[in-house]
Order: C-alpha cells, then sequence, then structure tokens
C-alpha cells in the first residue's frame, strides 16, 4: 500500500531504548521534534478531511431508506436483530425492554398497537407481553445490506448508463492512443513544411478549454449526425494536444539511426512505428492510457451536450439527471455515486505509487 | 542532518511497471495496426519515405481540426452574428453588437443596470471563487507537500489519501458534498439542534462550500506538483546551511521558497487557467443557486446558449473568456522568462 519501509535506524547505539523508543524512532535515528509531531497532526487531520466524506457517503449506500434520515446518525450501517420463532411466518424483531423493577430482558415484537408493543420471549413464545414502546429499545447490529444497490440496478437504466461508460473509455482511450502516437511519431521522425507551425497551432489549442468552443463544436457534431451517437461522444475528444505532446517528446529521445537500420533491412515506415517505435515509447503509452482513461470516465461536459437521449447517458450525466429528477430518492443515488467511482477506485488503488509518481513526473491531468 | 528528505520515486520497479502496462497496451493495439501493413506498404511504394510524415499525422490532424480547430475559428462568426438560429448560414452579421451588449452598464457600480446582468453577475462570482479558491489552493498544497517531504512514516498513504478526489468525476464530488451538506444530513444534525444551517440555500454559505468543495477535490494534484518540486532542490543546500546554524524557519524561507518559484508559478497558472473555467462541479453541486449566487461565467455561457439559444452572446462572452485565459498565459510566459534571466544572472 505504501511506499518502501523505513530503513532501520543508521547507527543502533545511539537510538534510544525501550517501547517509546521504538515508537518515536525515526528514519535515521533522530528523535521526534516538535515540528514533526506538528507534521503528523496535519497529515493526520487531512487524511481525516479528505477521506471521511468519502466514507461517509459509502457506508451511507448501505443503510436503509429509513436510517438515512433518522436523527441518530451513525458511521457504520445497522439493522434491527430479527429471530425466527416457531408459530410466526416471518421474523419477528428483537427489542432489550427494562421493566419498572429495574430487570432486563431480550425479547420480541409480535404486532403493535398505538404506544403499546406485544412481545413474546423467543424462549417461551407462548405468553405474550405487553410492553410500553418506552420501556423498550431496538436490538441493532451491524449490517451491510445491498438493497439500495439491487433497487439502483432493478429500478433505473444503471447498467445501460455503465456500458456506455465502458465503451465509451474503452474506445476512446484505444483511438487517442493510435491517433496520438502515430501524429507523435510523423511530427519527430519526419521533415516536412508545416511540421512546426503544426505542433505550435496544436500546442496553444492546450490552453482552449471546452467551455469556450461549446457552440461551435455542438454546431460540428450535429452537421456530421454524431449527436446522439457514442461516436459523437468517442472521437472529438481522441485528438487531445496533451497525449501527442507528451509522445512526441518520449519519442525525440528514441535515435534516428533506429529507424536508418531498420529501413536498411527493409521494413517499411508503418512496420517501423508499430513494431520498433511504439515499443520503445511503452512508459508513455502507459501514462497516457491512465490519463484517457480518467478524463474519459468522469467527463460530464460533453456528454451533457452531445446526448439528450437517456439510453446514451454516460455515467456522470446518468447519475446527475437522477439527482436533479428524484430528489426523495438518495438511497439510490448513494449506491450509484459508490458504483461510479468504484472502477476509478480500483485502479488507483492498485496503481496507487506509479500513478501520483507518474503524475508528478509528467505535471498533466 | 537535515530534516528534509529527497526521495528519487522513480525506482527500478517502477520503470518496470510503466513498461509492463504499455506492453499490455500494445497487444491490445496490435491487430488494428498488423492489418494496415500491407495497405501502407502500397502507398509507401507510390509516394516515397518521406512524405509518410503526413499520412502519420493526418487522423489526428483531421479530428483535431474538425472538432478543436474549425470550432474555434467558427466561434469568432458566432460571437459577431445574431439570431436564434445555430446554422452559420441563417445568422446575421451584427458586427460588435453582442460584445457591446456584454459589455454595457449604465453604472458600473451597479451590476443589475447592466443590460446583461447576468454575465457581470457571473463574472463577478467568477472573480470572487479565482481569488478566493486559488489562494486556499496555493497556500494548503503547499503545507501539504513540505509535510510529505520531510521524514515521515507511510508517505505514500497520506499522499494517495491527499490525491484521491481528484481522480473522481466532479459529479460524484458533488454528490459527496451535497449529501453531507443537506438539511437533514450529517453535519447539520451534528452542528445544528433542531433548526438546520441552510448551508445549499443560503447565498454565502453556498459560495463558502462550493470553494471548500473544489478545493478539497484539486488540491491533490498541486500538492504533487510541489512535491516533485521540492524533491528537485538538492539536498546539500540544506546541509551547508546547518552547518551555517540556519534553523528550519530559515532554511525554509530562504533556500525552499526561492527555489521552488517556477514550481509555484506553474501551479498558480494552472490553478488560474483551471478556476476561470468553474462549471460542472459547481453546475451539479448548487446549480449556480440559491437564486444566483454561485453561478459562474461557463454556466452563463452554458445557458445562454443551450437554454435561450442566444448563440451570440454566449459565443461572444467565450470570446471574452478566451481573452481573459490567453492574458493570463502570456502573464505565465513573460513571468517564466523572467524568472530565469534571474536564475542566470
Amino acid at each position: 500500500m505504501t511506499t518502501s519501509a523505513p530503513p532501520a535506524p543508521r547507527t543502533a547505539a545511539h537510538s534510544p531504548r525501550g517501547i517509546s523508543g521504538f515508537l518515536t524512532r525515526l528514519q535515521g535515528g533522530n528523535r521526534f521534534t516538535p515540528s514533526d509531531t506538528l507534521t503528523y497532526l496535519y497529515l493526520i487531520g487531512g487524511t481525516l478531511v479528505m477521506s471521511v466524506p468519502v466514507l461517509w457517503l459509502v457506508m451511507s449506500s448501505f443503510k436503509p431508506l429509513s436510517d438515512l434520515y433518522s436523527d441518530e446518525q451513525t458511521f457504520l450501517p445497522y439493522r434491527t436483530q430479527t429471530i425466527a420463532v416457531a408459530g410466526y411466518e416471518r421474523p419477528l424483531d428483537l427489542y432489550e425492554v427494562t421493566f419498572e423493577d429495574g430487570t432486563a430482558q431480550t425479547l420480541a415484537e409480535v404486532s403493535r398497537v398505538g404506544i403499546v408493543a406485544r412481545m413474546i420471549d423467543p424462549a417461551a413464545p407462548e405468553t405474550i407481553i405487553e410492553v410500553n414502546i418506552n420501556q423498550r429499545a431496538a436490538l441493532r447490529e451491524i449490517y451491510f445490506a445491498f438493497d439500495n444497490y439491487t433497487g439502483a440496478i432493478t429500478q433505473f437504466p444503471f447498467l445501460t448508463y455503465l456500458g456506455n461508460s465502458v465503451v465509451v473509455t474503452v474506445g476512446a482511450t484505444m483511438l487517442t492512443l493510435i491517433c496520438n502516437s502515430m501524429a507523435a511519431f510523423g511530427l519527430s521522425k519526419y521533415r516536412f513544411r508545416g511540421r512546426n507551425a503544426l505542433f505550435l497551432v496544436m500546442l496553444s489549442t492546450l490552453l482552449v478549454p471546452v467551455s469556450v468552443i461549446l457552440i461551435p463544436a455542438f454546431l460540428v457534431v450535429s452537421q456530421l449526425n454524431l449527436t446522439n451517437t457514442l461516436l459523437g461522444l468517442i472521437i472529438p475528444g481522441a485528438a487531445t494536444p496533451t497525449g501527442v505532446f507528451l509522445l512526441r517528446q518520449y519519442m525525440l529521445t528514441i535515435p534516428d539511426e533506429l529507424l536508418d537500420a531498420a529501413r536498411v533491412d527493409g521494413a517499411s515506415e508503418w512496420r517501423i512505428f508499430w513494431q520498433i517505435i511504439l515499443p520503445l515509447a511503452r512508459p508513455a503509452l502507459a501514462v497516457l492510457t491512465i490519463f484517457s482513461f480518467m478524463w474519459r470516465w468522469n467527463d460530464f461536459l460533453w456528454p451533457l451536450i452531445v446526448t439528450s437521449r437517456t439510453e446514451l447517458f454516460t455515467l456522470p450525466v446518468g447519475l446527475n439527471a437522477f439527482q436533479g429528477d428524484l430528489t426523495t430518492q438518495w438511497n439510490f443515488i448513494l449506491a450509484m455515486t459508490v458504483l461510479t467511482m468504484l472502477p476509478i477506485t480500483v485502479v488507483f488503488a492498485l496503481l496507487q505509487r506509479f500513478i501520483t509518481s507518474g503524475i508528478a513526473t509528467t505535471g498533466i491531468k | 542532518m537535515t530534516d528534509f528528505s529527497t526521495v528519487s520515486e522513480s525506482t527500478f520497479e517502477e520503470r518496470s511497471f510503466w513498461d509492463r502496462l504499455g506492453a499490455f497496451i500494445i497487444s491490445v493495439l496490435v491487430l488494428p495496426l498488423a492489418l494496415l501493413d500491407g495497405l501502407l506498404s502500397r502507398l509507401q511504394a507510390r509516394i516515397g519515405i518521406q512524405r509518410m510524415g503526413y499520412w502519420f499525422i493526418l487522423p489526428n490532424l483531421l479530428i483535431f481540426g474538425t472538432f478543436i480547430l474549425l470550432p474555434m475559428l467558427l466561434n469568432f462568426y458566432y460571437g459577431f452574428t445574431g439570431g436564434t438560429s445555430i446554422l452559420p448560414q441563417n445568422r446575421t452579421w451584427v458586427g460588435t453588437e453582442n460584445l457591446s451588449a456584454l459589455l454595457t452598464c449604465e453604472d458600473y457600480t451597479r451590476p443589475l443596470t447592466c443590460t446583461e446582468d447576468l454575465f457581470w453577475r457571473g463574472a463577478a462570482n467568477t472573480v470572487r471563487f479565482v481569488v478566493i479558491e486559488v489562494t486556499a489552493i496555493i497556500l494548503l498544497s503547499l503545507v501539504t507537500a513540505v509535510a510529505l517531504n520531510r521524514r515521515i512514516r507511510a508517505r505514500g498513504f497520506f499522499r494517495s489519501v491527499f490525491f484521491y478526489p481528484v481522480l473522481l468525476s466532479p459529479v460524484v464530488v458533488a454528490l459527496i458534498w451535497k449529501w453531507i451538506l443537506q438539511p437533514q444530513g450529517v453535519l447539520n444534525s451534528l452542528l445544528a439542534d433542531g433548526r438546520p444551517i441552510p448551508f445549499l440555500t443560503n447565498a454565502d454559505w453556498a459560495m463558502f462550500w462550493v470553494i471548500v468543495v473544489h478545493v478539497w477535490a484539486q488540491m491533490g494534484f498541486y500538492t504533487l506538483i510541489l512535491l516533485a518540486g521540492l524533491q528537485a532542490i538538492p539536498k546539500d543546500l540544506y546541509e551547508a546551511a546547518s552547518m551555517d546554524g540556519a534553523n528550519e524557519w530559515s532554511r525554509f524561507w530562504h533556500i525552499t521558497l526561492p527555489l521552488l518559484r517556477p514550481t509555484m508559478l506553474v501551479v498558480l497558472v494552472l490553478t488560474l487557467i483551471r478556476s476561470v473555467q468553474v462549471f460542472d462541479l459547481a453546475f451539479v453541486f448548487t446549480g449556480g443557486g440559491p437564486g444566483t449566487a454561485t453561478q459562474f461565467l461557463v454556466q452563463f455561457i452554458f445557458q445562454s446558449a443551450f437554454d435561450d439559444r442566444r448563440f451570440g452572446i454566449a459565443a461572444g462572452a467565450s470570446l471574452l473568456l478566451a481573452g481573459t485565459l490567453l492574458v493570463f498565459t502570456i502573464i505565465q510566459l513573460r513571468v517564466n522568462r523572467s524568472s530565469l534571466d534571474n536564475g542566470e544572472g
């Protein structure tokens, strides 16, 4: 999960002995200083601020609707314990009942009329005991209920959105990789008129966000009959200047002699591209893949404009439509939100070390 | 011994990870690439090696030209034409009418007297948002990066925790916080007794939370960039300073900050360019409300175009926005150059 474990202190003789010495020992054998304490306090506080909102949503998605708006909110999801008693069709809810004399007993509820509950002792189910509902408290246990998830999947076109998101993300990423690497190869390994001007124009559009060209971009897409199609979501964003730039810079480091040698051996230019250059640009391709995956999976503005039919919505657009339409059905929205962030989270959990250092070195997002 | 450590993150193991991932990706792409083999070698036989360069650029150029370059040029046309039709041939030339409508106010101290008061409202909100958000992001990510750069245990864990929200869709981030800030949400049940605080229905609270949520979602990215900048500072500078008796604070003030300046500039410009375009997260989070309290420029463009069909006004506003971004970029280039000159001289 984390980077390599801290190495042992360099000189054991200098490090303090005992448990407190072990706990406060640092890399290099120095003692804890006040600024170290401050650092850890800040980082732990920051960790809570960054993670608790996400965890709260995840936990909430496992709670029944009735608990989502209860006065006493708990972090973990709970449910009332039940027990199957002979003679009763459905399992009965269990309660801890405190009698007037101070004794307590675990009873199961048979039915309830007003403020009086008719209860039985599961061990002796024949006798009905009448209890005031103020005298009892439900027995609760931690329970992760998947009802919100099954509800979200069966009652809403969640799977359609998921499918669209997968098709768009995978298709667009493949198209991006092929187009960008071809362009990067052309720009880095050939000399022709207008090459540098072309590269500069491309780079300058890095600064022009989609939000600035919304209207004409929509016009172009609609004139090409690409609105409300998955192709309209896949193609327009595929020619990312960022990707071309990243790959070109990488390919410039590949020596031209390699290409000449392959040409002498009779390889065609196309073959040189995909059999020699692409394998050598593996790390850059991998970084671009992760970025493209992230961009496309999370993209909101473009699909919002291009699609108006619900069967073509991607997950973020569908999720937004839900939260606008059904303000009362938060239990389903919570489950769908968790499912939407799940793939990115899994990929990140597996690759986090590589992703964070990859971004730090390339500086793109 | 210094309290700062320079950790080389690009280990051998890491390099081989990117190699393996890249190899897997190529194996997925290999089929379409191999299928084009015959076609393209015949093409090469006809046109020669040097002109193959054009063909390699062609697919990317087609997509780029159609969906990025052409729209950029068309945007000028929309900005100077009027009417409710999106088709260029049905639009009439109005010259600078859209731009002057956007920029005209009877009394510039009172936004309500402006012809396009929503544009001014959006611009004012955007300026307020940008100033506070950029300041907060730079301060917090600097503090976090410095903390992460110290000799600490579990650095990778902390780094990942701060970075994780960056990966989430703006829609997901908006929903996470909307759920917490609801009238019956957890924050209200912790803080208020009976009367919920109107976090998202009071104008000032809504703006406050829009800023907080943006900082929460984006600071991890800038933290990583600053961390990389910190790790590039030569370690022996700190050792020399400690030998001269400089304490931790003066080492930070006299070594870290000056040497981190180029990285800070990059972060400043990136956050500026990004925060001027604030839209999607806020749109899902507050919808621009309550009223127009959190309505920003891009939302104005979006709604003028797609709700009101006032394409000329929308394009005019996006030209003004693009102009602002251009100014930021030019300033960045200038500042970068002068900081380089200073470094050399």
